[in-house]
């Protein structure tokens, strides 16, 4: 099985996945590593380290920038001079992109979001989450190359070797491009939820705190608004103490406690942490389904009845606005923070 | 400007979908219009507000009952509405939808813009957009959360795990865009009127004179996701430091951290 990755990366820093996606490859064979843009000497090295055997580097500043139609080209390029039988990805925004159009110049398709992949002789099967995590499929591709696309956190990060190096051969950039990048506005982004080994999630309760009193010259609606930020403060720093990241319901998004990006479940995220902390999110079917994969779903609502329980390990019945400090303090006395 | 919006139904999102006997089942749910789609038929009633002169049209591919979502789209207030409908269809995956989708759009003929959903619910692959503008041969620019035409170019804004990135791309373009391009209006009472009263024109492989893209991907196996033997223990004592204690130990304990 000649295996590629493409190592995803945003001005030189590699997506995590990319790792995983290089771990799985090598439990096939070997695997080479793509890495595309300028200035990408640390994503090289880490490649090598994290188990590349070879990196074909595409280096010109045409492709300093991701755009659409010069990585489709590129890779398509690489693919039909060489020939591999499959090519990895970490599923993100540009990956999902470029994949799908390169696989289609090569009369193939791409496979996206894979929780898992089993290959017998050259038969590749990719189980992939379909209706938000309600059901799952199997798929099989007919045509080679076959482009898969993998889940973050879906499969083991192997380990980094330090100071392990290989061959990095030089491939043609393909630089004819469609569209002109103007520049970036970068968002103070945490830990995003794909990557995120804990998340602790509000729900339409995080505004109904008893003993606030909002400011006053704010309207109803304003008034919730301000007391919702003063429940994700609490449900902020707890992620915070946990070295993870802030998750929503879609009935705290729609309400506009907090942007869509932080939403879990419906036409959110599917999410796979360790730890999915639960504040006062009732449990629509949706966001059960989001929450499918977290390895233990603990839940604190004041409705001992929420259909968030059936899906929890651990359950507080009680109010968010005590038990969620409380916890961070707990465990910041038990992390040693 | 002539606007496509391409939109797709699905079983509704609070759906109990299962497996049952190898093909997906959603019981007597409602089929919808996919959620995401309705931001690009918003989308495109923006850029038709926008530019004077511009009409907005739902394009989909389905089965005769896809009629109800484009009949929503109408109702939100596009122009006109088409369906493709064939029963070579059944067995399509993106790329295949991709040349269907970009056959009508050529058919259709003189469009500028035609804008997709970040994804669907149902196999969600979010790739139909790019692959259609690569069989067109036009500009992809994906997941934008603000659009601004000047004469021939299109300036945007993709929101991407990193932040935001500005791209500007001449016309035709396909773009596809995400949540703060702003809220779906509502389907106002003279929108629903005009849209139970439209004829919804529907074409078949032959109208767009192809044949049916042959599938690469084919699905081997539904499955119900694994069920969790769910043993939930309430945790409980006489202050909330206390229960936070117990809750923190019992979590330490299992290791999943």
């Amino acid at each position: 099985m000649k295996t590629f990755v493409y190592i995803d990366h945003f001005k030189g820093g590699a997506q995590p996945a990319a790792w995983e996606a290089l771990g799985l490859a090598k439990s096939f064979g070997s695997a080479i590593a793509l890495v595309f843009g300028s200035n990408v000497d640390d994503v090289i090295k880490n490649a090598f380290e994290y188990g590349a055997d070879e990196v074909l580097l595409a280096d010109d500043s045409a492709l300093t920038d991701y755009r659409a139609e010069t990585y489709a080209s590129t890779l398509t390029a690489l693919a039909s001079s060489l020939s591999p039988n499959l090519i990895l990805f970490p599923t993100t925004t540009r990956t999902r992109e470029f994949a799908a159009m390169s696989a289609l110049d090569l009369n193939s398709n791409v496979i996206t979001d894979a929780t898992a992949v089993e290959v017998n002789g050259s038969s590749v099967v990719v189980t992939r989450p379909i209706y938000e995590a309600k059901l799952f499929e199997k798929v099989t591709c007919s045509s080679t190359p076959q482009f898969i696309t993998i889940r973050g956190r879906a499969f083991p990060k192997p380990e980094q070797q330090a100071g392990r190096s290989g061959t990095i051969t030089k491939v043609e950039a393909k630089t004819d491009s469609l569209s002109t990048v103007e520049g970036y506005s970068v968002a103070e982004v945490g830990v995003s939820l794909n990557d995120a080994g804990v998340i602790v999630s509000g729900g339409r309760g995080v505004s109904n705190n008893p003993s606030l009193q909002a400011p006053a010259g704010l309207d109803d609606k304003q008034a919730e608004i301000w007391k919702a930020h003063q429940g994700f403060t609490l449900i902020g720093d707890l992620a915070s103490t946990l070295g993870g990241a802030v998750g929503a319901s879609r009935a705290a998004v729609d309400a506009g406690y907090i942007p869509y990006s932080n939403q879990v479940g419906q036409t959110g995220k599917v999410v796979a942490p360790d730890l999915y902390i639960a504040c006062g999110i009732s449990g629509a079917i949706q966001h059960l389904a989001g929450i499918r994969s977290a390895k233990m779903v603990v839940a604190i609502n004041k409705d001992a009845d929420a259909p968030i329980f059936k899906q929890a390990r651990f359950g507080v019945v009680g109010d968010l606005f005590v038990i969620v400090p409380a916890l961070n303090e707990a465990f910041k006395r038990k992390l040693g923070k | 400007m002539k606007i496509i919006a391409c939109i797709k139904q699905v079983p509704d999102s609070e759906a109990k979908v299962k497996a049952e006997g190898g093909t997906v089942s959603w019981g007597d749910a409602p089929l919808v219009i996919n959620p995401f789609d309705e931001y690009a038929v918003e989308g495109a009633l923006q850029q038709r507000e926008a530019v004077s002169g511009s009409t907005v049209t739902a394009l989909c591919i389905g089965p005769e009952s896809a009629k109800e979502a484009l009949k929503h789209a109408l109702a939100m207030g596009a122009d006109e509405a088409i369906l493709v409908s064939d029963p070579a269809l059944n067995e399509l995956d993106t790329v295949g939808a991709a040349r269907v989708l970009a056959a009508a759009i050529q058919k259709i003929g003189g469009v500028d813009m035609v804008l997709f959903g970040r994804q669907t619910l149902d196999t969600g692959s979010g790739v139909t957009a790019a692959q259609t503008a690569r069989v067109l041969g036009w500009s992809m620019l994906g997941l934008v959360g603000q659009i601004k035409v000047d004469g021939g170019n299109v300036s945007v804004e993709r929101v991407i795990e990193e932040g935001r990135q500005s791209v500007k791309a001449n016309l035709p373009t396909v773009i596809s865009v995400v949540q703060s391009i702003g809220e779906p209006r509502y389907p106002s009472f003279m929108g629903i009127r005009k849209a139970s009263k439209a004829t919804i024109p529907v074409w078949s492989l032959s109208d767009l004179g192809i044949s049916a893209p042959a599938p690469s991907v084919t699905r081997s196996e539904l499955l119900n996701p694994p069920a969790r033997a769910m043993a939930i223990e309430i945790i409980t004592g006489d202050s909330p430091e206390a229960i936070a204690e117990i809750l923190v130990e019992k979590i330490l304990a299992e290791k999943v951290l």
